[in-house]
């Protein structure tokens, strides 16, 4: 066991916890951050995926002591006082969701995508989506709600 | 023409059914209900409830909630999976009762048998709950009215409602229904036969795009799912089990495990209604993943250990092969196709999991993502040894289900797990590999087909000789023309479960790509082929409604365009859980083989609409997902176990593949009770695929995934 100082959605936290666990479940069970999930534990669901520095990254894939002094960023910190962001409300108004457990990290994915890109493409759409999966299939809602949060 | 009705799920509302109002502690009330909701009337007459339990024929259910202050709190007491029911059963609710849906707060109800049965499978819930709950509404309504009535004496008929206000405009009242909550209480309820619901015209939420009533918590990331469950004291189990279906733990090196970081208890377990295994119980759930994953185990392989698909198929074969049984005239063009399709994964998203906690008074709370929560409860109740009368279950959503949560394996196992630790929450967790590893599969099926067609482009009649694996249920027999012997069954220990459309998902891809094959071999076009056949009204579904839905999605679609060649359209249609449903898709193939799925068009009856957002979601995830099945996934039995573990293996679609959508519904009748749209969309779409490929092509798509075979083409 180690002591890691983390930066989370600008708070400073302290956790006690093995050099290898993943940040996934440092957020999960150490901070009581549940909005990141558990998909697959491999890299492949994208469930997981958090902002380090605000670029993507699969939070099941990244040693605590990895994160070193990154900024993270969860889908518990895109709001502000309570504001959604754009892409937060035009998730909701287009109805995405349906199980939504795969939706924070399609969230985290596209807000990053925005961050890079205001104005994507399709094809920009399905390179940086591509790693988040959905079984529920709400793919063409995604698309539509990144453009309309785009268009903003 | 022959058509029959198949038997309405929705219970007809009877002589039995009467209303029950409860006064609230600190004012307002509750509308209880003696109506057994979402129960058969020959179930209800019979004392049964429905498969999600708590269904009892006489208990009063309390599912709508006014304050003094006028707020509105509806439960939602089926499981929200995904198919949106928590947003949709409340909105029939609100609509009779005459509020603005703005102004209703929804409730996940935990599992009590004062609500009638809880439970989300077979796509059931909308059709069995929809006139209940529009009168359930209506009988609040009706009582306010009459409370409102009595004190400002005025006649009820002169009294009208409108977003929660009660009004009567000759002498200028207005109240709103929190005023009147109390008063309404005391009065007696309305025979449910009486009331009047209202006209389609004075609709303001049925039938309107609504966004799921979660949504908000979701895209903010809030606690909602069963993973997501944190009780004070609570502990984390990981539970390791053989990789063969049916093997046991003889030995595992348990004290070397119980030293390692954070593990409090490691032991061997076999639990009533789970799969026996080696547990691990950790202070979080990396250390219990952590030491789980430096077992060594000593197993009993078990009885199934040399089980692989091969054998199967070989096996699948001989049992498939022409007895000679199906002869057609000389002259006749005689077609003939084998199909098969493998086993598939759930791949919820959210791993099965469940917390438990066996308390110091010998009673039990257990919180769970189950489609059948009253299984849930019976099943942690009985592994744990504990009477489920003293069971607690809360029913959290769902992250995704698509049938595996039907089965509460997890449940037992989390309820056995928890009893080894008693007086502590634990909450046990399926890793991927695990989930994927130890599901309860869609089973694989062969279909060996022999039709024919006559000189006059008709069809002479066919056959569909079905070999399923143990598990698996029969053929087809809904199409006209066919006939479906049971070819036999290959011997399996995998288990098999409900996965999307049982049955459905795999017999209709099959048959409508042999249709497709026997009208190509009359030289006709498959709409046509399809609509002469179904013209012959030798069906157990209403023929009428099918051709609409073929009609109206081949209209929309534009089908029939002259399309060049690397390009086609391909045309299905499904009776599924007693709904109607088209599709058309449209593919390219590009030479080398690399197809490109660009748009599915679907038409639907399935009668009313209740939520047109959350229907028209449903239509196009399940064509998604039916495509991703059909394209992309399998599970290959090897050495007595499912060889994929996770989604490297088990490619998932993405969004790059998802295809544009287009849905249509015909309208239906909001006085009768719709049928259910988790599952219908999703058998049509795999064959619509597929033959749109041979259109493209000329190659003809029998075996799945499509991802298996090779489309290039010169």
């Amino acid at each position: 066991m180690a002591t890691f100082k983390l930066t989370v959605n600008g708070s400073a936290k302290s956790v006690d916890v093995e050099a290898d666990t993943p940040l996934l479940w440092v957020l999960r069970d150490s901070l009581e951050m549940v909005g990141t999930k558990y998909g697959c534990g491999i890299g492949m669901c994208g469930a997981c995926t958090v902002h380090l520095d605000g670029k993507p990254k699969r939070a099941c894939q990244t040693p605590i002591s990895d994160v070193g002094t990154a900024k993270v960023t969860t889908i518990e910190g895109l709001a502000q006082n309570g504001k959604l962001t754009a892409l937060q409300q035009a998730w909701c108004d287009h109805d995405v969701p349906q199980c939504g457990y795969c939706q924070a990290g399609q969230i985290m994915s596209a807000t990053a995508l925005l961050a890079d890109k205001p104005k994507p493409t399709d094809a920009d759409i399905d390179a940086a989506m591509s790693g988040n999966l959905c079984r529920c299939a709400t793919y063409t809602r995604i698309r539509a709600a990144i453009h309309t949060a785009a268009a903003k | 023409m022959n058509a029959t009705q198949v038997p309405p799920a929705s219970p007809e509302l009877n002589r039995r059914s009467f209303l029950k109002v409860t006064a609230l502690a600190g004012g307002g009330f509750m509308l209880g209900s003696y109506m057994n909701l979402g129960v058969s009337v020959a179930d209800a007459a019979a004392g049964r409830g429905g498969p999600g339990g708590g269904g009892g024929a006489v208990n009063p259910t309390a599912l709508i909630k006014i304050s003094p202050s006028g707020a509105v709190t509806i439960i939602s007491k089926n499981p929200e999976i995904g198919q949106g029911i928590m947003t949709s059963l409340p909105m029939l609710i609100a609509e009779d009762l005459d509020v603005a849906w703005t102004s209703v707060k929804v409730e996940q109800g935990d599992l009590n048998a004062a609500y009638g049965a809880q439970n989300a499978g077979g796509s059931t819930a909308i059709p069995q709950n929809f006139m209940a709950m529009r009168q359930l509404g209506a009988a609040m309504r009706s009582m306010l009215i009459s409370a409102a009535a009595q004190q400002w004496s005025v006649p009820e008929s002169e009294i009208t409602t409108g977003n929660g206000l009660l009004m009567h405009q000759a002498t200028a009242k207005k109240a709103s229904y929190g005023e009147f909550a109390t008063a309404a209480a005391a009065l007696p309820v309305p025979v449910a036969g009486n009331l009047k619901l209202k006209d389609e015209k004075d609709f303001k939420i049925l039938g309107t795009r609504v966004s799921g009533v979660d949504n908000p918590k979701i895209v903010t990331g809030q606690s909602l799912f069963g993973i997501d469950v944190k009780v004070p004291g609570m502990l984390y189990a990981n539970l390791s089990k053989c990789p063969t279906f049916g093997g046991t733990p003889v030995s595992a090196n348990l004290d070397e495990i119980k030293k390692l970081p954070g593990v409090r208890d490691a032991f061997m377990v076999n639990p009533q209604g789970g799969a026996p295994g080696v547990a691990v119980v950790a202070d979080s759930t990396w250390h219990a993943i952590s030491a789980s994953n430096k077992l060594k185990v000593e197993w009993n392989y078990g009885p199934n250990a040399e089980q692989n698909s091969a054998s199967f198929a070989e096996q699948a074969a001989k049992l498939g092969a022409d007895d000679g049984s199906v002869t057609f005239p000389a002259d006749a063009k005689v077609v003939e196709g084998v199909y098969s399709y493998p086993y598939l994964s759930h791949a919820t998203l959210e791993p099965q999991n469940t917390t438990a906690w066996v308390k110091e008074d010998g009673s039990m709370e257990v919180w769970s993502p189950t489609q059948s929560p009253g299984r849930a409860q019976t099943a942690a109740a009985g592994a744990a040894g504990i009477s489920a009368a003293k069971v607690k279950l809360h029913i959290t959503r769902s992250g995704g289900a698509f049938g595996r949560r039907g089965d509460v394996d997890y449940a037992a196992e989390a309820g056995a797990i928890a009893a080894k630790v008693p007086g502590v929450p634990v909450k046990l967790l399926w890793t991927r590999e695990q989930d994927m590893q130890g599901d309860k599969y869609r089973p694989g099926g062969w279909h060996f087909f022999k039709g024919a067609v006559d000189a006059n482009g008709k069809l002479l009649g066919w056959n569909d000789r079905f070999v399923g694996v143990s598990g698996a249920g029969g053929g087809p027999g809904e199409f006209p023309g066919v006939t479906a012997p049971r070819g036999g069954s290959v011997p399996s220990g995998v288990p098999t479960g409900a996965w999307r459309a049982p049955g459905d998902n795999g017999n209709y891809w099959a048959s409508q790509s042999f249709v497709d094959e026997l009208a190509h071999a009359a030289g006709r076009d498959p709409l046509a082929f399809r609509l002469e056949l179904l013209a012959s009204g030798k069906t157990n579904y209403t023929v009428e409604r099918m051709i609409g839905v073929l009609k109206l999605a081949s209209e929309k679609a534009g089908w029939g365009k002259k399309l060049p060649r690397g390009q086609g359209q391909g045309i299905s249609f499904a009776f599924s859980h007693r709904g109607y449903v088209c599709i058309i898709a449209d593919v390219q193939v590009s030479q080398a083989g690399v197809l490109k799925v660009n748009k599915l068009t679907a038409a639907v009856d399935v009668g009313a609409i209740v939520n047109l957002s959350g229907a028209e979601a449903q239509v196009e995830g399940a064509m998604i997902d039916g495509l991703g099945a059909a394209r992309f996934l399998n599970i290959t039995i090897e050495k007595g176990g499912a060889k994929e573990a996770n989604f490297d293996e088990y490619p998932l679609i993405t969004i790059a593949d998802a295809p544009a959508t287009e849905v249509h519904f015909v309208h239906g009748d909001y006085n009768a009770a719709p049928t259910g749209l988790g599952e219908p969309s999703l058998p049509p779409c795999a064959g619509a695929v597929c033959n749109a490929i041979f259109a493209a092509t000329g190659k003809r798509i029998r075996s799945l995934p499509i991802s298996s075979q090779d489309l290039a083409w010169a």
